[in-house]
């Protein structure tokens, strides 16, 4: 019952002759929530990069090997098709500062130029707010600018955006990094329930939050992938040294 | 950690069913957008491409509408002291002697101002409410267009400089002239060497200048022996950037310059530059070789402000970027 | 004696203080000068009649400046429209292809534009249009005008872009948006205020320049709307009836003068509002 919705075989990215990730053969399952973690510079987030194809903006930028969406090659669809299917949120909350809260909820059928009916944004918009617990928050100031979030809302603002487009998979780069404890909290809360509807990917080099909030975890170092386990056989039960060493903080 | 007890998601309604009609028509929406991105990024090119294309045409431009006088006249042209259209003989030496005349004199007569100002803003008073003002007068000298600095020049400061001619005996005491010419001039390039020098200075290091403190120098000494060095390159940019403007200046220059072509006796004869005779006499210019002349004038305008205008900024491109 | 010495450098500091005091302040006296003289010179022949009405031939009192008004809005409007796509867009292409081989040359064309004298484009645009089109014309005065709004329209453009975090064009292009919506609907709104200050500079820029109409626009001591007609402008009139040998010529040259520097200060002003907004914003 357990279905494969990404899948890469030998899959590497480099930066010019800086070979970051190498040989990546990965499953990732639907409707799970996956977490990425490993040792900054160890390639986790250039791996969740070219799950989307954000990867290849960089100029100088690289990829080989297979990566796959329900079967079908993310490298011969277009980037746009692959970003329509694959939703992205960031290290540091990046609402678009020139759009209402209403806007931004909305931003990707504005800007992708898709009309939509009055009733239909208004339905999309109160969804995807109520889906990161933020509608209560905002439902009175949905048409001022984000910019008096605080850091935790804006985040889920940014999750909405992303939730709003009905991906299939959501990729989180280090979705917490920039946010206050408390913040962190609600926004980790969301995964449990966004994972009924979507398959998360999220990168983290905080072990407790893989812990928390994965169903399954991999442990990149120095570009490979060490081990993918289930979280709680990777926290328990580590097969290989290195993953020893990092989840008992020999080296960070 | 036990995912069971969490709220499932899937209570809440998707708004966007997944069903076939709405993704094809998405499907469809979004070829349309790949086929304009690529669109897009043509057309980026093509701007981009078009200011290349664009510089390209002027020199050939020029080149070409040149050529009838480069050939007939050679190197007569530079060395000629006699401009006479009507008997079909062209020598530019009156105007380019004019042109270096009425800049370097303006220049030389700008430079301590924008220096000052330079070293007043950038160093003495960075931030006060009179720096402030300072500084919007000197962008307020560069914003006010050229035609009324010349009626002015006119109205006011020729009958002035013809008062001071006047006074020194001159036979011809005419007020407009190269002398004229010049102080206007080096009003209106004072901003572009106060700018550029005034953000030079700020970027001095501040380690450097507390260093010379630290051993006891007066400000002056700093000023003289940390600031002034370390900025040389810079305000030598500003003076080239402000060169180029002066030579190029036309109208202010055209208005009381006196528009002879005979070569100036002295910096208070009235002349021509190459701006300025072009400004005078292209429209009027009814024979080829007399047209191509004064292209050929605009050639080597244009070729001396380039060079001048890319060598200051390469100058301020490698202070910025040490 | 060492006291002495002390004495005297930090006298000769504070000297060399006085005197860049003094040589900073002493340029305000001449722009204070002009700016005194031209208002002075000018507001009395400004009124209504003054506005609306075109001028008279010499000898009869009255008469006004609407031709050139009128004249100068139409050369930049059409300049406007010519420049600003396209110094948009090169400005876009240098911000997204900044170590591009055409960028590099791009950038060293904006800056051999920026330095060309403006008489030199009035030759160019009397080459590529008076000449075809057989005849002075607003629209190669405009042509003159829109290269020399270009570069600064490009350079601000460019610098604006590459102020904005990237995380916002990220965050677009994660939501599967196509490059040039990420670029109209995202990249140029949050920077529109730069592009803009970038704009209104170039207008004020052109608004005064007079050398590249000389032959181009030409001038018309009549009312014209034709784009392919010769066409009057503020400083066209103020360079012809400044340099007049009349005195009713003088005194409309003084309004239009007027006129000229309110217009243009007005626009500076209207530019640093702008700017200032801006970097509040960001």
């Amino acid at each position: 019952m357990e279905s494969t919705i990404i899948k890469s075989r030998n899959f590497n990215a480099s930066f010019g002759s800086n070979h970051v990730v190498k040989n990546v053969n990965i499953d990732i399952p639907r409707n799970h929530v996956v977490a990425v973690m490993g040792p900054s510079g160890c390639g986790k987030t250039t791996y969740l990069r070219c799950i989307n194809r954000m990867h290849e903006l960089i100029p100088g930028a690289t990829c080989r090997g297979m990566m796959t969406i329900n079967e079908e090659d993310i490298y011969t669809m277009h980037p746009i098709f692959v970003r329509l299917k694959i939703g992205m949120v960031f290290q540091r909350p990046n609402p678009f500062p020139n759009l209402s809260i209403y806007d931004n909820v909305i931003a990707g059928y504005k800007l992708n130029g898709i009309k939509l009916a009055r009733a239909e944004k208004d339905r999309i918009v109160e969804h995807s707010l109520t889906r990161v617990a933020l509608w209560n928050e905002v439902k009175d100031s949905l048409m001022k600018k984000g910019a008096f979030l605080s850091g935790g809302q804006q985040q889920r603002l940014c999750i909405a955006r992303a939730v709003a487009m009905e991906p299939e998979v959501l990729l989180f780069d280090e979705p917490t990094s920039a946010l206050d404890p408390i913040s962190t909290s609600t926004v980790e809360d969301l995964f449990h329930e966004l994972k009924a509807n979507y398959t998360l990917i999220i990168v983290t080099h905080n072990m407790q939050q893989a812990a928390r909030v994965s169903d399954k975890t991999a442990f990149f170092y120095m570009g490979e992938l060490v081990e993918y386990e289930l979280t709680k056989d990777i926290f328990t039960n580590p097969r290989d040294s290195r993953t020893q060493n990092y989840i008992t903080g020999r080296f960070s | 950690m036990n995912m069971e007890t969490s709220i499932p998601a899937s209570v809440i309604p998707s708004p966007v069913v997944r069903d076939g009609a709405g993704l094809r028509k998405r499907v469809r929406r979004t070829f349309r957008q790949i086929r304009g991105e690529g669109a897009f990024r043509s057309l980026l090119l093509i701007a981009g491409g078009l200011l290349v294309v664009l510089v390209l045409g002027i020199l050939l431009t020029l080149i070409t509408q040149s050529l009838p006088s480069i050939r007939l006249l050679g190197l007569k042209f530079i060395w000629g002291s006699t401009w006479n259209p009507v008997r079909n003989v062209y020598g530019a030496w009156p105007f380019l002697l004019g042109t270096l005349l009425t800049s370097f004199l303006a220049l030389l007569i700008s430079i301590p101002f924008s220096v000052a100002i330079a070293i007043f803003l950038g160093e003495y008073y960075p931030s006060s409410w009179f720096a402030g003002a300072l500084k919007n007068a000197v962008e307020l000298i560069a914003a006010v267009p050229s035609v009324i600095y010349g009626f002015w020049g006119l109205a006011v400061l020729v009958p002035m400089v013809r008062q001071l001619e006047a006074r020194f005996g001159m036979e011809q005491p005419l007020g407009v002239g190269i002398f004229s010419a010049s102080l206007i001039l080096s009003i209106m390039i004072i901003p572009y060497a106060a700018s550029l020098g005034r953000s030079m200075i700020q970027m001095v290091p501040g380690h450097l200048k507390e260093a010379a403190y630290g051993l006891g120098a007066t400000h002056w000494e700093v000023i003289r022996h940390v600031v002034i060095p370390y900025t040389r390159s810079g305000l030598f940019a500003g003076i080239l950037l402000s060169l180029g403007r002066a030579l190029g200046e036309t109208m202010a220059v055209t208005m009381v310059i006196g528009n002879t072509s005979i070569l100036p006796k002295s910096i208070f004869s009235p002349g021509n530059t190459m701006a300025s005779v072009i400004a005078n006499e292209f429209t009027e210019a009814d024979k080829t070789v007399y047209l191509s002349a004064l292209i050929e004038l605009g050639l080597a305008l244009f070729l001396v402000t380039v060079i001048i205008n890319i060598a200051g900024k390469k100058i301020i491109d490698r202070v910025t970027n040490e | 004696m060492r006291t002495d010495h002390i004495k005297y450098r930090i006298g000769k500091s504070k000297g060399f203080r006085i005197l860049v005091f003094v040589l900073a302040f002493a340029c305000m006296i001449p722009l204070a000068a002009i700016l005194f003289y031209i208002i002075k010179a000018g507001i009395a022949h400004i009124n209504w009649d003054f506005l609306v009405n075109i001028p008279r031939p010499v000898g009869e009192k009255g008469g006004g400046i609407v031709n050139a008004l009128l004249g100068s809005i139409l050369i930049i409007a059409l300049a406007s429209l010519i420049a600003i796509p396209i110094g948009i867009l090169a400005g876009v292409y240098l911000s997204e292809n900044s170590k591009s081989r055409l960028a590099y040359w791009c950038r060293l064309s904006v800056d051999i534009l920026q330095g060309i004298p403006s008489i030199v484009i009035g030759i160019i645009a009397y080459f590529w249009l008076v000449k075809p089109l057989g005849g002075f014309s607003a629209l190669s005065g405009s042509a003159a005008l829109a290269i020399m709004m270009l570069p600064i329209i490009v350079r601000s453009t460019e610098e604006t872009l590459k102020m904005l975090p990237p995380s916002l064009k990220e965050a677009a292009f994660a939501l599967g948006m196509p490059f040039h919506r990420v670029i109209f609907k995202v990249i140029i709104p949050v920077g529109i205020s730069g592009i803009l200050s970038g704009v209104m500079l170039s207008i004020a820029r052109i608004t005064g320049e007079t050398a590249p109409l000389l032959f181009t626009a030409f001038g018309n001591p009549y009312l014209s709307g034709d784009v392919t007609a010769p066409v009057q402008s503020l400083p066209l009139l103020i360079f012809n009836y400044a340099t007049s040998p009349y005195n009713d010529w003088h005194d409309l040259a003084w309004g239009a003068s007027l006129i000229l520097l309110v217009w243009v200060l007005f626009l500076n002003i209207f530019t640093k509002l702008i700017s200032a907004k801006w970097k509040v914003q960001l």
